[in-house]
């Protein structure tokens, strides 16, 4: 029979060997995409379209497609996502509260529905009825959809954990609600806030499938700019050079350039989440 | 240590005593307050005078601080709450559906049993009111805040980083910033819903002093549980049992010579 402290120990080196066995996973599978990818980074992998029949090249197009489609969904999705955050959180006392947790309820499964569904959703709607046809605007549309739940959620989390002493001195001043919630309670739920925004937007950046079906095209010779035209994406690029391509083989290094690309766009939003968490964090105490 | 009033005389019901130089500012005319069907507050009639401190008394759960937050009307922010009744101040009825509630809760003002100053710094804190009401630009905000501080005897303390967070200062430091804070926009009546009770002994010496300058320029109005509080501070002491006003006399009298015997016992400490 096993005494209590050799127990203690067995499940405590248990758990640890999980924790390392994922993290030593995810560096693998950095340390590998980095050490092929990151050779292929050169300016001119980064500054030019492609080339050769999309056999060669560089990814400039991909790039500045996603970082318009980005760029219009953050449009989109921040003030809608905080505007509905504010409203659960702070003007809903006078509704009937089995209408609100109703709303709560579908907000959080909407947040766990297959991005595909989304893209179904895009092409249905934005794309075919709407008719705004292929374009940067459906896309961001579609992924503005995809990231409200998040954000919602997460928003109204934060304004939740606003201490209910903070509103009730300034309504006691005699301030009215919104100004309450514009000088009080957002300034404190701002970090929350934005870490929720950015790590919505950063998970919706590697999106793929919404994409295929709203507006990424295979290849463009030059970026529009337009957001009633269709784009390139960096997500839909690295599937179609792997999975479309004439030859995957020859394109490899393309695929890899693109993914470390990607997942520095990604993970440089994952750091200023945390930066300007701990920033505010410090800033408040 | 009881102290001994200027003012000779309680208030109405108790018509025995005579009235000196005190105005009647806040008038309550059978008021009941339910949360839900819990019936909180049971005909309540009582006549607070400015100038003096009123003291709201009672074990937990009396009601007392469900009536004073009805003086400024926080209990609104209560969606099941109820109320019936008048409360006049000033002989206007607060309770008017035409009433502008912000306007009331600017010449009432509040502090609460934690101190609750905002995150910002020391300065935007006292500021925060004039700025909502619109009261003044830089000049004018610098002498509101100067004004309000030192009413609330914090403003030798801070006068040299009124730019630091106010979460810097401690507790008896931030209860006397909610202090100014509720000064700075020049309200007539001060509620201060058991403002001692998250403090340590000299803190609360501190804030009891402020009190006894506040009733001065100010129509005050204490809720707390502690008796030597009580005694200490008020002019007028109001105990409460179960929602209603069981006694409501000079201070002094009720500590010396209560005329209920629940207010008594009480006192004696045989329940509370």
């Amino acid at each position: 029979m096993m005494d209590k402290i050799s127990t203690e120990k067995s499940v405590f080196a248990f758990f640890k060997l999980l924790t390392w066995g994922v993290v030593s996973v995810v560096a693998v599978l950095l340390l590998f995409i980095f050490s092929k990818g990151l050779p292929v980074l050169t300016l001119d992998f980064l500054t030019s379209p492609p080339e050769n029949g999309m056999l060669g090249g560089g990814i400039s197009i991909a790039i500045l497609g996603t970082l318009m489609v980005m760029g219009l969904t953050i449009v989109f999705a921040i003030p809608l996502g905080i505007g509905s955050a504010i409203f659960l959180a702070e003007y809903t006392d006078k509704v009937d509260p089995r209408i609100i947790r109703m709303v709560r309820l579908a907000i959080n499964n909407l947040a766990g529905v297959p991005s595909i569904v989304y893209g179904l959703l895009g092409l249905g709607l934005f794309v075919l009825f709407l008719n705004l046809r292929f374009s940067v605007l459906s896309a961001s549309l579609t992924l503005s959809f995809l990231t409200l739940p998040v954000i919602i959620a997460a928003s109204e989390e934060s304004l939740r954990n606003v201490p209910g002493a903070y509103r009730e001195a300034s309504l006691a001043l005699g301030a009215t609600r919104w100004e309450t919630v514009r000088n009080v309670v957002l300034p404190s739920a701002l970090p929350g806030i934005m870490t929720a925004c950015i790590l919505g937007l950063s998970r919706a950046s590697g999106e793929t499938a919404p994409l295929l079906m709203t507006g990424a095209a295979y290849y463009l010779p030059r970026f529009s700019g337009n957001i009633f035209r269709q784009f390139m994406a960096l997500s839909t690029h690295i599937f179609f050079m792997s999975t479309q391509s004439p030859n995957p083989d020859i394109t490899r290094p393309i695929q890899y350039g693109t993914i470390v690309v990607l997942l520095i766009i990604v993970l440089t939003m994952n750091m200023t989440a945390i930066l300007v968490r701990s920033y505010y964090r410090r800033k408040h105490r | 240590m009881i102290r001994d009033t200027r003012y000779r005389v309680p208030v109405n019901p108790f018509e025995e005593y005579e009235f000196e130089n005190t105005e009647e500012k806040i008038e309550f005319d059978d008021f009941h307050l339910w949360y839900g069907d819990n019936h909180v507050l049971k005909d309540i009639d009582l006549e607070i005078r400015e100038n003096m401190i009123t003291a709201f008394m009672g074990p937990s759960g009396c009601g007392k601080s469900s009536l004073l937050r009805a003086i400024n009307r926080m209990n609104d922010l209560i969606p099941e709450c109820r109320y019936k009744g008048e409360i006049e101040i000033d002989d206007v009825d607060i309770n008017d559906p035409e009433t502008d509630v912000y306007e009331l809760r600017k010449k009432v003002g509040m502090v609460f049993q934690k101190p609750n100053p905002f995150p910002m710094s020391i300065y935007d804190n006292v500021a925060y009111g004039p700025r909502i009401h619109s009261m003044g630009q830089r000049s004018a905000l610098d002498d509101i805040v100067e004004r309000s501080l030192s009413e609330a005897a914090l403003w030798d303390e801070v006068y040299d980083r009124l730019d630091d967070s106010a979460m810097s200062l401690s507790g008896g430091q931030q209860q006397r910033l909610c202090i100014a804070r509720a000064l700075a926009v020049e309200p007539e009546i001060i509620l201060l819903d058991e403002p001692c009770s998250a403090l340590d002994p000299i803190a609360t010496m501190k804030i009891e002093g402020l009190m006894r300058r506040l009733e001065e320029k100010y129509t005050v109005i204490l809720v707390t549980h502690n008796l030597q509080q009580a005694a200490r501070v008020s002019d007028m002491t109001a105990f409460m049992y179960l929602g209603e006003i069981i006694e409501f006399d000079r201070t002094r009298n009720i500590f010396e010579n209560p005329r209920e015997e629940l207010t008594e016992n009480y006192i004696t400490g045989k329940f509370g």
